[in-house]
């Protein structure tokens, strides 16, 4: 499943917040390829700069120096609204607190992008709703996320990062909010992702998500400190270690 | 107890002065409210001083009875000098009757000067000085062969001087002198107990734009054409000045000093209508404000309650603390609006040229002061309370936890908005979150159109009258109007501009989820400006009507006025092209932050 063609390429990339003593560098350094249909898991501390580095992948956020690549294509210098049409068509977020709008039900949660991405609402609909029962949470389509366990809403935001096919999936600690039950029931997801041929990139402090992946990085103080190739990914002993084996 | 009241004083106090800003603008809020009205509550005490020291000044009679040219006892009719003589004897002999001049005779004619051509009022007076009822030469001197004495008021709107040579019936007379009286009210009010028997076209107050001019006896005579031309005023003194009315009513086609003295008024009253219509929108104005501003700051202080609350602080110390806070403000707000509208009124007090002495500062009076407290404090508890109790009633997890409230669905909304650009999706989006908003921002938008409308119509009325020369009824309601107009649109805009702010603020979080989600900063900002244009298009629909109508009633007895098409369609238009300049600036700025940021620090 994965090629060897990157699909998104990082070199040298830097973030700084602050100036002279308050300076603080989040990402110093960074160098990251992205095989097309690869997991790739980023491991480290809480503050070592994981999620600014998510940020920056996604174009959330500019680097104050060094490259990303995506698909080939430069973005680092994009105008803002290129990055938001970057961002609509070719990144899918995943967020830690799940992000959805509490007012919205679950599938009106996952048809957002799409709308905004300029697709009719009906074809919005549709594919949010192919999303819903894909991710195994069709019957819930008309709740409202306050109605909604943490897993449950989980799924609908990954549904929701799914719905303009992207390229990539950006994921900041999607199981931080979560038990061990909802963790594993994510995990399955993310595995079924990654079967389909989704690129992921998944920012992480847990082990058990970080052995789902085929490529584990470790990131302490902004820096890429150790990076590990894994065997199997969720398919193998890890899997089975941590409960997706069994299904 | 004490204890607690100096925690409730010290909390605010301290969190007062940890938001500047926004304390400052509840403060301008209310402050500009309370100066309009207490200008507006000031003018209605400002005293008759000026009309008692002129009637001092110048033996101003108690009672004028005026015989010929009708008397105001109906078509005019030739007065033979028996019937003058008759009835000069009935009312110098009446009981209380202890002093009188005249009769003087009075003619019609009309003022050419510069070319400004006025009806006017001529009355033939003797060169030496009346017993009762001397008009007091301010300027020049006293009527000569040749020379006219003209009332101060109309002087001044004709722009004449002493020294002028003005035709009057078609002969000149040099101008000799510039006189006050206390016999008639000055120009431009009404001169109706003289001339309203003389067939003469009504102005745009439904009287006769009239001036009045001293001229010799003969002068007056040489005007008069035939007999019906010509009427007869004789000043009265009573030995109680105070039972002129019931003299009056005995005497039919005479006149009191006192009906003289709310003619006079009348000219105060129309200000009084203005400055309490604008400052009862400017307090409207103000409540929609400090409604979105009291509740942003309950929104902050979230957080806050929970830490009160988790150290022990009861409900009530919460409540007090944000009441407490908002009460200060208010009274505050309200000293600054008193000393700025004890300061104001006397601008606006002038009693014009037609009468002398200092018109005496407005008095601001203690129920006065009363009054507007209790409204500042009204406005600020009214728009405090509910938050206050939320507040208080929030759990102390959920208050800590800084848990937003869940807004309420708006199912119909949503999918409305799914079928629309992705601007106007967002901006609908951004409504059903804070429904509340959107009322007070469309209500504080026709509020402002209201009044300007109204204004306008003002405007319209006063054209359509065609006055031939400066008025200073007309005069005065203009600069009035234009101290409420820029009062009302600053205020609007300060609402407009704080609303988009609280808006872009609270939606901070929800922008930057869009943006994430693909949506653009340009969609972003152009969405939460439509957020605050939609609910002004009804406002300021809803303002236009209202605005015309609310003239009609308050000028009661004027016709219905309906601006100029162009100015009604340049005040919607305006309306909506500020409201999209003023709320792009709080919302361009809140989008360009990167969204990362805010979705971490949220």
């Amino acid at each position: 499943m994965i090629s060897m063609r990157p699909v998104l390429r990082a070199s040298g990339l830097c973030k700084t917040f602050g100036s002279e003593a308050a300076l603080v560098r989040a990402v110093d350094g960074v160098d990251l390829d992205v095989a097309t249909g690869e997991t790739v898991a980023i491991m480290g501390p809480s503050g070592c700069g994981k999620s600014t580095l998510l940020h920056l992948l996604g174009g959330l956020e500019r680097p104050s120096a060094g490259e990303i690549e995506l698909a080939g294509k430069p973005v680092t210098d994009s105008s803002e609204r290129a990055l938001a049409h970057l961002r609509r068509s070719a990144v899918g977020f995943v967020f830690q607190g799940f992000y959805l709008m509490d007012e919205l039900t679950a599938i009106e949660n996952v048809e957002l992008p799409g709308l905004l991405a300029g697709r009719s609402p009906r074809a919005a609909r549709a594919r949010a709703r192919e999303l819903l029962e894909q991710v195994g949470r069709a019957d819930r389509a008309e709740f409202l996320p306050s109605a909604l366990s943490g897993g449950q809403r989980q799924r609908v935001a990954i549904a929701r990062a799914l719905i303009n096919r992207p390229m990539i999936v950006l994921a900041d600690e999607p199981t931080g909010n979560l038990d061990s039950t909802a963790t594993v029931e994510v995990l399955r997801l993310f595995e079924a992702l990654h079967e389909s041929g989704q690129t992921l990139v998944i920012v992480t402090h847990e082990q058990r998500v970080a052995a789902t992946a085929d490529r584990l990085i470790s990131m302490r103080d902004g820096v890429f400190v150790d990076e590990m190739r894994m065997t199997g990914g969720s398919r193998g002993d890890l899997g089975q270690l941590i409960g997706l084996g069994g299904e | 107890m004490k204890g607690q009241v100096v925690l409730v004083s010290r909390l605010a106090a301290r969190d007062l002065r940890r938001r500047p800003v926004e304390s400052l603008m509840v403060l301008l809020v209310i402050a500009a409210a309370a100066t309009t009205l207490t200008v507006a509550f000031a003018l209605s005490g400002v005293t008759n001083q000026p009309y008692q020291q002129t009637r001092l000044a110048t033996a101003g009679p108690d009672v004028i009875a005026v015989e010929g040219g009708g008397g105001g006892r109906g078509p005019a009719q030739p007065v033979s000098s028996a019937q003058l003589a008759a009835t000069v004897a009935s009312l110098t002999t009446a009981p209380g009757v202890t002093a009188h001049s005249g009769p003087y005779p009075t003619s019609l004619s009309v003022i050419r000067f510069r070319g400004h051509t006025v009806d006017v009022v001529a009355e033939g007076r003797d060169r030496a000085p009346a017993s009762v009822d001397q008009p007091k030469v301010t300027q020049g001197g006293w009527i000569r062969p040749g020379a006219v004495v003209i009332e101060r008021g109309f002087a001044d709107a004709l722009g004449v001087h002493v020294g002028d040579n003005v035709r009057l019936g078609g002969r000149s007379f040099r101008v000799a002198g510039i006189a006050v009286t206390a016999a008639v009210p000055p120009y431009p009010s009404s001169l109706c107990h003289i001339v309203c028997s003389f067939p003469v076209p009504r102005g745009s107050f439904g009287v006769p734009n009239m001036g009045l001019v001293w001229l010799t006896r003969s002068a007056v005579a040489g005007f008069a054409g035939s007999g019906s031309n010509i009427g007869y005023l004789l000043n009265l003194k009573l030995a109680n000045p105070a039972q002129a009315p019931a003299f009056a009513a005995q005497h039919p086609g005479t006149f009191t000093w006192q009906s003289i003295q709310s003619a006079i008024n009348a000219l105060i009253g129309i200000e009084q209508v203005a400055l309490a219509f604008g400052g009862w929108l400017i307090g409207l104005l103000a409540l929609a404000g400090l409604g979105v501003l009291v509740g942003r700051r309950m929104t902050e202080q979230s957080k806050r309650v929970g830490l009160l609350k988790a150290v022990g602080a009861t409900p009530m110390t919460v409540a007090g603390v944000l009441l407490f806070e908002h009460i200060a403000l208010a009274l505050a707000a309200a000293t600054v609006g008193l000393v700025a509208g004890s300061l104001i009124a006397p601008l606006l007090t002038g009693t014009g040229a037609g009468l002398v002495g200092a018109p005496g500062a407005p008095s601001i009076s203690v129920s006065t002061v009363i009054i507007i407290a209790v409204i500042a404090l009204a406005v600020a508890t009214v728009s405090s309370l509910v938050p206050a109790i939320r507040a208080a009633r929030t759990s102390t997890v959920s208050a800590l936890a800084d848990a937003p409230r869940v807004p309420r669905r708006r199912p119909m909304l949503t999918a409305v908005s799914a079928r629309l650009p992705v601007p106007l999706l967002l901006a609908l989006r951004q409504l059903s979150r804070r429904p509340r908003r959107a009322l007070l921002n469309a209500i504080s938008i026709a509020v402002t159109v209201t009044g300007i409308v109204a204004i306008l119509a003002n405007y319209a009325h006063i054209s359509s009258a065609n006055l031939t020369i400066s008025n200073l009824k007309v005069d005065r309601l203009n600069e009035l109007t234009a101290i409420i107009t820029v009062m009302l649109i600053i205020l609007a805009a300060v609402n407009t501009t704080f609303i988009a702010w609280a808006t872009a603020a609270d939606g901070r979080f929800s922008s930057a989820l869009e943006r994430a989600l693909g949506a653009t900063a340009g969609q972003v900002t152009a969405g939460l400006s439509m957020a605050a244009l939609l609910p002004a298009l009804p406002g300021a629909i809803i303002g236009i009507p209202l605005g015309i109508e609310v003239y009609h009633l308050l000028g009661s007895g004027t016709p219905l006025t309906v601006p100029p098409a162009w100015q009604l369609a340049g005040v919607f238009l305006s309306t909506l092209l500020a409201v999209t300049v003023l709320t792009a600036i709080p919302s361009r700025l809140s989008a360009r932050r990167p969204p990362a940021r805010i979705l971490q620090t949220e």
